[in-house]
């Protein structure tokens, strides 16, 4: 086989990889958000459909598209129409620069577990990010309901204010790593665990913490959910759409989870590091790796669920508040702190 | 490969670019805009310089133009109502300062008939510009950046008169 054709061939296997893993954790996401609400909350959550009404994302799936979709008659229907892609599409592009395995070889030649490795791979993700928000500005506008409209420019002012807060709180990490490119960050976070980015010296638990908040900011999760805040705006900007074009705003959302949780874990946790030195190598070492990847994107998804649960949601005001005044200086002090320990030679 | 990958971002660039002209709804011109402006950024990727492209991206399709599609639609402007455009800004100079900006392109153009300068490894990466923004290009860059701050103070003093 030829490069190029062996380069096409083992992309659009990632890819195939990738989609439908994200796929799957959709469904899982949606069974295992409201069975841990049901936990937390002392009921007993969906359990008729399957096994511990394990199908039920199935039946939902059914369900959605059996039902009829509507269109409001004064919506503005080509955008109405286009918003459920513009939100869909940048969520699943963000995905393609996150390194979900190490490079393994497969016949003769070497595979980089992740789609694209970019020079500048994490801006990539962050690119991706912002233009997310236009899927929901989108479909809060072009509905022409007020309900909609309301969630639209919240979400609009709140994702620009987060987006701020969240580039910086990566910016440590980058100052720490002197690169970009995803792969390589987290090949230097081998060996013990200590040496990933939060622990490590000039560790970055700082901006871990703001990364987390501000990453739920940016998804609309509890307890910054008011773009969709039902007490106040039914369902926020997505409370005219019915059938799969709200399935795939919901879609938008668990993969923004997911992307947001796999870039924490990239980032400051080790990526596909097992976080112990093995004695071992190879393909069983490349499976455990590409195991100790999901299982920490698992554990910040839970997080995403537990916390949805604990917090109450925000106040309009309070949530710009903290995002300005909170969240940003911070952010700014962790990176001037991070850039002088990294002048004087301390770290990195 | 890249012919093709051209083609289709020029078709989509232009499109847009007259979508952003011609479209009487403030919103739907605002989209088309970021829609151009990614288009562009695609220009970048294809000229290698992947860095200006994914700022372009962030910075003006990602904030910027959600900053302008936010403040129309929380002014909520109606549809602009028939008529052409009138006065001597959009009738006299306009057309003047397209056609000032088609010669300077046209002359660009004519100066690169031995083809493109080659360039160094590593052109267009983060590294290389950084490099070169913080050594060559160092005070032009602390000169913008003083502008920025000037903008902002500006933007603040605006917004609240008492401070």
């Amino acid at each position: 086989m030829s490069d190029l054709l062996f380069g096409i061939v083992s992309t659009m296997g990632k890819l195939a990889v990738v989609v439908s893993a994200l796929m799957g954790t959709v469904s899982v996401m949606t069974w295992v958000e409201r069975r841990v609400s049901a936990l937390i909350q002392d009921r007993w959550g969906p359990n008729r459909v399957g096994p511990f009404g394990l199908l039920q994302p199935i039946a939902d799936g059914i369900k959605f598209i059996m039902k009829e979709d509507i269109t409001p008659a004064d919506a503005h229907k080509p955008i109405y129409t286009l918003a459920p892609a513009l939100a869909l599409v940048p969520a699943l592009c963000a995905f393609a620069v996150i390194p979900f395995g190490p490079t393994i070889e497969l016949l003769g030649r070497r595979i980089d577990l992740v789609i694209v490795d970019l020079n500048g791979g994490i801006l990539v993700a962050f690119a991706a990010a912002s233009l997310g928000v236009y899927g929901i500005v989108t479909a809060g506008w072009s509905s022409r309901s007020k309900y909609s409209l309301m969630g639209g420019l919240r979400s609009a002012a709140q994702m620009l204010s987060y987006e701020l807060a969240l580039t910086l709180s990566v910016m440590g990490v980058l100052l720490v790593a002197g690169t970009l490119r995803p792969m390589a960050i987290v090949e230097a976070q081998g060996g013990w665990f200590w040496n990933w980015n939060a622990f490590r010296g000039g560790g970055q638990p700082l901006g871990l913490l703001i990364f987390l908040v501000a990453g739920y900011a940016e998804t609309n999760r509890l307890p910054f959910d008011l773009p969709e805040a039902e007490s106040e705006l039914v369902a926020g900007y997505h409370t005219e759409y019915s059938s799969m074009k709200f399935a795939m705003f919901f879609m938008a959302e668990y993969i923004n989870m997911t992307t947001s949780s796999a870039l924490a874990v990239t980032l400051f946790l080790g990526g596909w590091q097992v976080g112990v030195p093995l004695p071992f190598e190879g393909w069983s070492l490349a499976i455990l790796q590409i195991l100790a990847f999901v299982v920490k994107v698992g554990f910040f998804l839970f997080l995403f669920v537990w916390v949805r649960w604990t917090l109450p949601r925000f106040r309009y005001d309070q949530l710009m508040n903290l995002g300005w005044k909170g969240l940003f200086p911070l952010a700014l002090a962790n990176v001037m702190l991070t850039a002088l320990l990294v002048a004087f030679g301390l770290v990195g | 490969m890249q012919l093709l990958a051209f083609f289709v971002l020029s078709l989509l660039a232009l499109v847009s670019a007259i979508v952003v002209v011609t479209h009487r709804n403030p919103v739907v011109a605002a989209l088309a805009l970021a829609f151009n402006l990614v288009a562009i950024a695609g220009f970048y990727f294809l000229l290698d310089a992947q860095f200006i492209a994914l700022l372009q991206v962030i910075v003006y399709a990602g904030a910027i133009m959600v900053l302008i599609l936010f403040v129309i639609m929380l002014l909520n402007l109606k549809q602009e109502l028939g008529g052409r455009p009138s006065g001597i800004v959009p009738r006299v100079l306009a057309p003047v300062l397209g056609l000032v900006f088609a010669a300077i392109l046209g002359r660009a153009f004519l100066s690169l008939r031995g083809g493109f300068p080659a360039r160094a490894p590593g052109y267009g990466t983060v590294e290389a510009v950084g490099r070169e923004m913080y050594t060559r290009f160092f005070y032009p860059f602390e000169v913008v950046s003083l502008l920025l701050v000037a903008a902002m103070v500006g933007a603040v003093l605006l917004a609240k008169r008492r401070l």
